[in-house]
């Protein structure tokens, strides 16, 4: 009995605690306004920041940021692995009453959390994506990656260097910028070389490392020696295809350095072209209400070749002219 | 279209692509079936093979050496087991929920430790496959059974063994006995903690070896959560196959192959949505579960903590 009575004291003083801290909070986030406190950013994401994909593209965004602007003057806050979107939800909700300036939901799984949230936080701006919706709310901001154009690049690549003329496709799920990405690669592989065959699979997850293997493996059981694929798990795929000498086409973040012997080119995300945009509206006391993307055009998408695959000439001419075609809009991926 | 999915690659495809997808539920399913036989119901199981996955890739990562990497998946799996066996023998909790506290532990501690020691997602050289002489030779039979690496061998060899200690040792009729009626089998000398512990510490080593077949057999990389729900699937595999080790490998296979073949049925191109081909593995085994499950009883002391006198 006195240990019970002990532990709920415990409790309510715990308690206690805890509202005296929250209340000395916000009285100290009103003064601070005044002095030139650094932009504070918060972003949760569905896999780590280290996963060579989705996150990672991310992270890499803000930390280039922050290099630009300073340590002092730039702070990160990041949350990793939210795969399950109620923990996710919860923490974008806990960075926006910390008085985060922008809190970014990296995950078009994240969008109905955020639409529930950010009406109660209007002083504090979100960013989700991929996606073009912002619920045409004024503190929101969404942006998207027009994947499909490293897609037609990668595509009009593969086509060229397939001997087989089968190319195989591993996808998460059918859906945002996995999708774009994969219908790009299709478009371009058929622009290049209009026998070549594209065979198409989605595993339906972002995470099943040993389903998108073995996805890979029966690409190259249907004669595929050129492999491509989206989303975090895809680590699987290109084991196999490097057991199999099969050339593999990375996006989102360079994947070189998984296989850099069958590594042919990388689309390569640079969100930190639009956050900057979207940063600066933050600073002019716009808080959201625009949809951003990032394109070939606008340096937000990048193709990196891999140095140490000898791509021959004909093929990187091609590429080019296809990465000059989609730049001066004389190539439209879907007209 | 579908006349396709008959030609003799894709059937050999389908098949060995199933074989080594039912691994890792293997080794997680028949060590489960252990610990249920023996009276606890372990919900650990995906967070000791996050575990054991990481140790055996980052031993085998820094060291070079493959066994290094299986011996450190074990040992970890058996820690990891003995923890649980400590906590719902010794503690009595609640086995459902101190599972998934289980489960929880390795699926944080795999991360951090991945983020703190590796930091980037890296590659090992992993098991490769096996030639054996002659019979890796015979066309299609060997094509599918016999080109696989030795961690796909030991699972199906692992059935065997379970079955046998299970139902021909006496090992194998205390376990039964203990998650049968463990106040008969105390009374009778047997020490059903004894026997709990090393029946739990046991599925654990599995466990541990299932994440390691993972990381430095089949896929040879670590990434986080990458057994992504396969341990929890282990453990309806093990429901599935009425805690009879052959009938759980008769799960394994059913599940891995369909998931095969439906990767297939979207590389052939035959007009089924993905969404639909990436259900079927899944709607099959619970409509398999339904029309078997009533007809096997589970280990009637199953998740119930035992005392003396009670």
């Amino acid at each position: 009995m006195m240990k019970k009575l002990k532990i709920t004291l415990i409790m309510l003083l715990l308690v206690a605690l805890l509202l005296a801290a929250c209340g000395g909070k916000e009285a100290e986030v009103v003064e601070v306004v005044e002095e030139a406190e650094p932009f504070r950013v918060a972003v949760v994401m569905p896999s780590a920041i280290t996963d060579l994909a989705f996150s990672q593209s991310m992270y890499d965004a803000l930390v280039a940021i922050q290099e630009e602007r300073g340590a002092d003057n730039f702070e990160i806050v990041y949350s990793e692995g939210m795969f399950v979107v109620d923990d996710a939800a919860a923490a974008i909700r806990d960075y926006a009453s910390q008085g985060f300036n922008l809190v970014i939901a990296h995950g078009s799984q994240y969008g109905s959390s955020l639409q529930e949230i950010a009406p109660d936080f209007l002083e504090t701006s979100f960013a989700w994506g991929t996606t073009v919706d912002t619920f045409g709310m004024p503190n929101v901001f969404a942006y998207e990656a027009k994947s499909e154009e490293g897609g037609y690049v990668n595509g009009v690549m593969a086509a060229m260097l397939s001997d087989s003329g089968v190319l195989g496709v591993v996808g998460p799920i059918e859906t945002g910028d996995a999708k774009l990405y994969v219908d790009g690669f299709a478009v371009g592989a058929a622009a290049a070389n209009t026998d070549v065959q594209v065979n198409t699979n989605w595993i339906g997850s972002f995470s099943d490392v040993a389903l998108a293997s073995e996805a890979a493996q029966t690409h190259i059981g249907a004669g595929a020696d050129v492999l491509t694929g989206t989303a975090q798990m895809v680590v699987g795929a290109i084991g196999v295809a490097e057991e199999n000498s099969a050339l593999w086409f990375g996006t989102q973040s360079s994947q070189t350095s998984l296989a850099p012997s069958i590594v042919v080119a990388n689309q390569v995300y640079h969100w930190e072209v639009v956050l900057k945009q979207m940063i600066e509206l933050i600073e002019g006391g716009t808080y959201g209400g625009q949809y951003y993307e990032i394109t070939l055009v606008n340096g937000g998408l990048e193709i990196e070749f891999n140095a140490d695959y000898a791509l021959p000439d004909d093929v990187k001419a091609a590429a080019e002219a296809a990465i000059d075609g989609i730049v001066d809009g004389s190539i439209t991926v879907f007209p | 279209m579908i006349e396709q999915l008959f030609t003799k690659a894709v059937l050999v495809g389908i098949l060995s692509s199933g074989i080594r997808l039912a691994t890792p539920y293997l080794y997680a399913s028949i060590g489960e079936t252990f610990s249920q036989r023996s009276g606890v119901l372990n919900l650990g199981v995906e967070g000791q093979m996050l575990l054991g996955a990481f140790a055996a890739f980052y031993v085998a990562f820094s060291t070079g050496n493959l066994w290094l990497g299986m011996l450190a998946a074990i040992i970890t799996g058996l820690l990891m087991g003995l923890a649980m066996a400590f906590v719902s023998i010794n503690l009595q909790a609640v086995q459902g929920i101190s599972g998934i506290g289980f489960y929880l532990f390795g699926l944080g501690m795999s991360d951090l430790l991945f983020q703190k020691l590796l930091g980037t997602v890296e590659t090992v050289s992993g098991f490769r496959p096996v030639y054996i002489p002659w019979l890796s030779d015979i066309p299609i039979i060997g094509e599918i059974f016999f080109n696989q690496n030795i961690l796909v061998y030991g699972a199906y060899f692992l059935v065997f063994a379970a079955w046998f200690v299970l139902n021909k040792t006496t090992l194998g009729l205390k376990i039964k006995a203990v998650g049968e009626s463990p106040q008969a089998a105390d009374s009778l000398g047997v020490s059903v903690r004894k026997v709990r512990y090393f029946a739990v510490g046991l599925g654990g080593i599995m466990s541990g070896i299932a994440g390691a077949s993972l990381s430095i057999a089949l896929l040879n990389v670590f990434q986080q959560n990458m057994t992504s729900g396969l341990g929890f699937i282990a453990i309806a595999l093990v429901y599935f196959g009425g805690w009879r080790p052959f009938a759980v490998m008769g799960g394994a296979l059913l599940f891995s192959m369909v998931n095969s073949l439906q990767l297939w049925v979207q590389v052939l191109n035959i007009p089924i949505p993905s969404n639909f081909a990436v259900m079927m593995p899944y709607v099959l085994t619970i409509f398999a579960l339904i029309f078997s499950v009533q007809r096997v009883r589970p280990p009637s002391a199953l998740s119930k903590p035992f005392e003396r006198g009670h």
